[in-house]
């Protein structure tokens, strides 16, 4: 189940987003966080909302998959509108009932920024969605090293994700295996109170830890035996190639956010 | 033998840290090329913690080690690991890339190949051990086996002159442990590798061409895999098993049939089983 949480997130494919380069992705995102700021009146969200439609369909990443992504935020989404809502008392009354009332301002405030909200973890998903985590993690080291010259751990830091990477499956595989041998010596962990339950997580996380600790020796050995002396004077495997459409995704993204400019109020 | 000697053990001795006593104890011995040896012992008799020495992962207190006529010391070491390949005990914890030719390619990373050239290493590596299909396959997908294969051909894609095989096969399933020592087998033929298996497993140092017995930190006994198994009830005594075939003669030598000698292999003794009473 978490396997799915963690990795069940990509969904190959062969489209343009898919073989874009991490790298473009990633600054795509970033400037698109930023300039999610500048909308501030229906056409510019309109513009940012045709584009984000239309990297989604430029993915084409199944809906059913961007829904569920969207499913754990709708209700923070949800909470933000109901705060403006109810709290934002500028423009003129549209409802009242009591003490409760709806004023124009609260609305529309209430509908953007909720719609920002929206438009923010479509893109980010897309990311997900189409990249794997070793691309975003090579993605990321290659941006980042220009951190280098300030003495950033930019290699160090990368292959430290990329085994957390490679050993998420495996731990998972051994916490199912401690669980099932524990469960044989009468552990009970699906009932009784909440109390217990956490209680009866100690004996399946000492196992895991200890092991932890061995296996991350044993792979300093081996990294070693292997030739492995820090991120000086080593090659790479894996390439990233940005090509002609990384340029164009950035240029149109550039001309996105001069519309934006030219247009909000 | 009048082999070219590849490494040259003298006088090592070892203790750890904090602890008393010697793991290593005066040990000397050489490594011929394009041989197989096995280092044979039972737990705590050094033969794990000769295989760091000749990595260069401990430095003896006491002795030299020489690789290819060169002392490994702290400034050689990095050389040495080139000519050196490990493979070690838990298939796992070995495993570093996120994909099958990312393990691979790990160690050529680390030395600082080209990529052009990676990429020929990589796939030339998988082939030799039959597992160019996987490219691209997670490592929680592998059957134990398959991994250990993909750790040989991240060590031969940094093309050592020797293997060592530190238990390599005693976390595998039967089938797994053919595969790999199948492996081996076929690169040390056709490749002219030298292998130096660590393993308190006999029926895999039978295969070897010459093993090495350790006990307690000493060089307890070098010959022949048929030497060695004639020592049997000793072998028993230090903590080895004795393998099945070379127990079965022995036994079936107490109940009063003639055998020419003990069998190290099932074929062998069937051969010599059915031959001799159809003599009769």
């Amino acid at each position: 189940m978490m396997e799915k949480m963690i990795f069940g997130r990509y969904v190959p494919a062969h489209s343009l987003i898919h073989r874009m380069d991490p790298r473009s992705k990633l600054m795509i995102i970033f400037l698109f966080v930023c300039i999610v700021f500048i909308a501030n009146n229906s056409l510019t969200y309109g513009l940012l909302a045709i584009y984000t439609l239309g990297m989604i369909s430029l993915s084409k990443v199944p809906f059913r998959f961007i829904i569920s992504g969207l499913k754990p935020v709708l209700w923070l989404v949800l909470f933000t509108l109901l705060l403006h809502l109810f709290l934002t008392k500028e423009g003129e009354l549209l409802f009242q009932a009591g003490w409760f009332s709806i004023y124009e301002e609260g609305l529309r405030q209430g509908i953007f920024i909720s719609l920002r909200f929206f438009l923010l973890i479509l893109m980010t998903s897309i990311l997900t969605l189409t990249t794997t985590p070793i691309e975003i993690t090579d993605g990321l080291e290659s941006l980042l090293h220009p951190l280098n010259k300030v003495k950033f751990p930019v290699h160090e830091l990368a292959l430290m994700m990329s085994i957390s990477l490679r050993f998420i499956p495996t731990l998972m595989q051994e916490t199912d295996k401690i669980m099932k041998a524990q469960t044989a010596r009468g552990v009970d962990f699906s009932s009784g109170p909440i109390k217990d339950r956490v209680k009866a997580i100690i004996p399946l996380l000492i196992p895991l830890f200890v092991n932890s600790f061995k296996r991350a020796e044993e792979l300093a050995t081996a990294m070693e035996a292997r030739g492995y002396r820090g991120g000086e004077g080593r090659t790479k495997y894996r390439q990233l190639s940005w090509g002609l459409k990384d340029t164009s995704m950035l240029i149109f993204l550039g001309i996105l956010t001069a519309l934006l400019v030219l247009f909000r109020t | 033998m009048n082999k070219k000697k590849l490494v040259q053990l003298e006088n090592v001795s070892f203790q750890y840290p904090l602890e008393t006593g010697f793991a290593l104890r005066n040990v000397s011995f050489d490594i011929y090329e394009g041989e197989w040896l096995a280092l044979v012992g039972h737990n705590g008799s050094g033969k794990s913690t000769l295989a760091k020495l000749l990595n260069g992962l401990q430095f003896p207190q006491e002795g030299t080690i020489k690789v290819n006529g060169m002392l490994l010391s702290e400034e050689t070491v990095w050389e040495t690991r080139k000519k050196i390949g490990m493979v070690f005990q838990n298939p796992d914890n070995q495993f570093v890339g996120t994909t099958v030719q990312d393990d691979v390619a790990f160690g050529l990373e680390n030395n600082g190949i080209d990529r052009e050239e990676m990429v020929e290493r990589v796939k030339y590596s998988l082939e030799k051990v039959k597992m160019a299909q996987f490219l691209d396959q997670e490592p929680h997908h592998l059957s134990g086996g398959q991994k250990q294969r993909v750790a040989i051909a991240g060590v031969i894609a940094l093309r050592p002159s020797i293997i060592i095989l530190d238990e390599a096969t005693s976390m595998l399933d039967p089938r797994g442990r053919e595969e790999v020592l199948e492996t081996v087998r076929e690169l040390k033929e056709n490749h002219h590798m030298t292998v130096i298996s660590i393993t308190h497993d006999l029926e895999e140092a039978v295969k070897a061409d010459r093993i090495i017995v350790m006990n307690k930190g000493e060089l307890y006994r070098e010959g022949s895999p048929e030497d060695i198994f004639q020592m049997d009830e000793e072998l028993v005594q230090l903590g080895l098993d004795i393998p099945f075939p070379v127990k079965m003669s022995k036994l079936l030598k107490e109940q009063g049939v003639s055998l020419s000698r003990h069998f190290l292999s099932e074929e062998e003794l069937v051969e010599e089983l059915w031959t001799s009473h159809y003599k009769k």
